[in-house]
């Protein structure tokens, strides 16, 4: 039960936000979270949207998958947009009734947060956690802040801990499978009862399971320091990265996309 | 100069238990292991042979007594961390769990983990990995993930791992004991195989007869001395004495020798595998045969 745990939102694909240079993922998520908020008009606001949905066209990733993601923040995106619509002033008053007072700013303002929301996450989603597997992701942060060693940040040792975090995963929750079984097999009741008496049930697995994975980690460190391993100090990798002509292509489109909506800040 | 990879002599380790009193686990070892030989260490739990395998790997340091590895002098109190590091690259070492081994979420960045941390160029790793997934048959492997793979298969990626370095000497420390028979199977083939063609020293701590067989060689540990260091026809012919340490015989070795002891058959002792036996039945039944 516990094996259809799937783990990130990664889809794997063959499109050519899938290759991309994870590097190149992680700078364009930036440029693309900064154009989303240097929008202020109904244009540019239209031209983001747009935009959001030519890359989940260019992710071949199904649209209801990435739209059904939308669904898990629908209450967020209702609440700003009521609150917006309450409590912006301006200039032109709509309904006046008693102590509700909605202005044409309120609402415009409404639909310029959904928007932003919505083409954040698509974008997201499909510039990074659609597209890129956890390694590829992981590989990727590393060597963006590998600057960072400068100032002591151990950006090694994180991303280490994070390759053998998702490494363990799945062997942990086949052990927690394990271990519910062999309670289930004495006599456990997991399923009945209220919140309390299970989460109470738990504890019988939680305990074998944090003793296992600290035996685990007990051993991969012998088996690690076995395979000459002292840190990230000297260490080369297999896999280079390498930034090809679409990485440049991707970027260049998004920065002509960035140079637009500003232009047209000043514009309107 | 010897030709011995691993040299030991008067070898003596404790652990400290809690109130300081010290418990032996290795007495006064004195042996060598030949480069390019197969050598299985025998021994049930207990008789020091995984902390032997430790003790060669630097994972822990002797207490006393003289310990040489690949040339390099273990008790050398001036070793640097390169030394170890050196030494760490010639002995590889493959654990029991295969699980508790496996870095990495890519089977071929797994083999690469052990070249990369010894600086190797990217090219060479490439070329390394492949190579070492063409020795242990998982080449359509190589970007799979770990869990997705049977006991056996996670086992030889961890060779994998080991042989992308290059060692001269791996020490599989019951590296089969989680496995199912075919998993079993399948590994002690791989380790024979580099053995034979790779001409790598292979030390195999087990407590499975059948895998100590196949050796060139059997160290018996009993309560950390060495107790019986021999051929593993010679070793297994002594039925009585590894009875005695607790130890088992094959299956036909202890039938074969029950024929001789309680029934009195003039068979030999030395039997070690089936088809001997089989021989040797069928000609005591035509012989006797004619008798009855």
């Amino acid at each position: 039960m516990l094996k259809d745990i799937t783990l990130g939102q990664y889809f794997p694909g063959n499109s050519i936000l899938h290759k991309l240079d994870p590097r190149m993922k992680i700078f364009l998520i930036i440029i693309y979270i900064v154009t989303i908020f240097a929008a202020n008009n109904p244009v540019s606001f239209v031209l983001v949207l747009a935009s959001a949905f030519v890359l989940m066209f260019l992710s071949k990733i199904p649209a209801k998958l990435i739209l059904g993601g939308l669904k898990a923040v629908f209450f967020i995106m209702a609440f700003t947009a009521v609150i917006n619509i309450f409590w912006t002033t301006g200039e032109h008053l709509l309904v006046d009734v008693g102590f509700i007072k909605i202005y044409a700013e309120g609402i415009e303002y409404a639909v310029f947060m959904i928007v932003r929301v919505i083409s954040l996450i698509i974008g997201s989603s499909v510039l990074l956690t659609y597209t890129t597997s956890p390694i590829a992701l992981t590989d990727g942060l590393e060597r963006v802040l590998a600057p960072l060693k400068v100032l002591h940040i151990p950006v090694h040792e994180f991303s280490m801990m994070m390759t053998i975090a998702l490494r363990f995963i799945p062997t942990l929750i086949e052990e927690t499978d394990k271990i519910i079984s062999a309670q289930k097999a004495r006599g456990a009741d997991f399923s009945s009862g209220n919140l309390m008496q299970r989460a109470k049930a738990l504890i019988p697995v939680m305990v074998p399971l944090f003793v296992s994975a600290f035996h685990r980690a007990d051993e991969l460190a012998v088996a690690m320091e076995c395979r000459c391993y002292r840190g990230g100090e000297g260490r080369t990798r297999m896999t280079q990265l390498h930034y090809h002509t679409r990485d440049f292509l991707m970027l260049g489109a998004l920065l002509l996309f960035m140079a637009v909506v500003i232009v047209l800040n000043f514009v309107f | 100069m010897s030709n011995y990879i691993i040299e030991a002599e008067n070898l003596c380790f404790s652990y400290k238990s809690e109130d300081g009193t010290a418990l032996p686990v290795i007495k006064n070892l004195t042996f060598g292991i030949e480069a390019g030989s197969f050598v299985a260490i025998l021994g049930h739990n207990g008789s020091g042979k995984s902390t032997l395998a430790k003790l060669c790997n630097m994972i822990l340091t002797p207490d006393s007594g003289k310990l040489r590895v690949g040339g390099v002098d273990v008790t050398d109190e001036n070793l640097t961390e390169d030394d170890i590091y050196n030494l760490r690259r010639k002995i590889g070492m493959v654990f029991q769990n295969p699980d508790n081994q496996l870095v990495a979420t890519i089977v071929e960045e797994d083999i690469a983990f052990g070249p990369e941390n010894l600086g190797i160029a990217p090219g060479e790793i490439r070329r390394r990995v492949d190579d070492a997934l063409r020795a242990v048959n998982m080449t359509e492997f190589a970007r799979h993930s770990p869990s997705q793979l049977s006991g056996g298969q996670k086992q030889r990626i961890a060779i994998a791992g080991i042989i992308a370095m290059l060692p001269d000497c791996i020490i599989f420390d019951e590296s089969t004991a989680m496995l199912d028979p075919i998993g079993r199977a399948e590994v002690m083939e791989t380790i024979e195989r580099l053995n034979r063609e790779k001409g790598i020293t292979v030390l195999l701590i087990t407590h499975y007869m059948d895998e100590a067989l196949r050796a060139d060689r059997v160290m018996v540990m009993n309560r950390g001395e060495l107790f019986l260091d021999d051929t593993p026809r010679r070793v297994f012919s002594q039925v009585d004495k590894l009875k005695s340490v607790g130890l088992d015989v094959p299956q036909v070795t202890d039938l074969v020798n029950r024929l001789r002891t309680e029934a009195g058959f003039a068979i030999p002792a030395d039997i070690l595998h089936s088809a001997e036996a089989v021989e040797i039945l069928a000609k005591l039944y035509h012989e006797i045969g004619g008798k009855h």
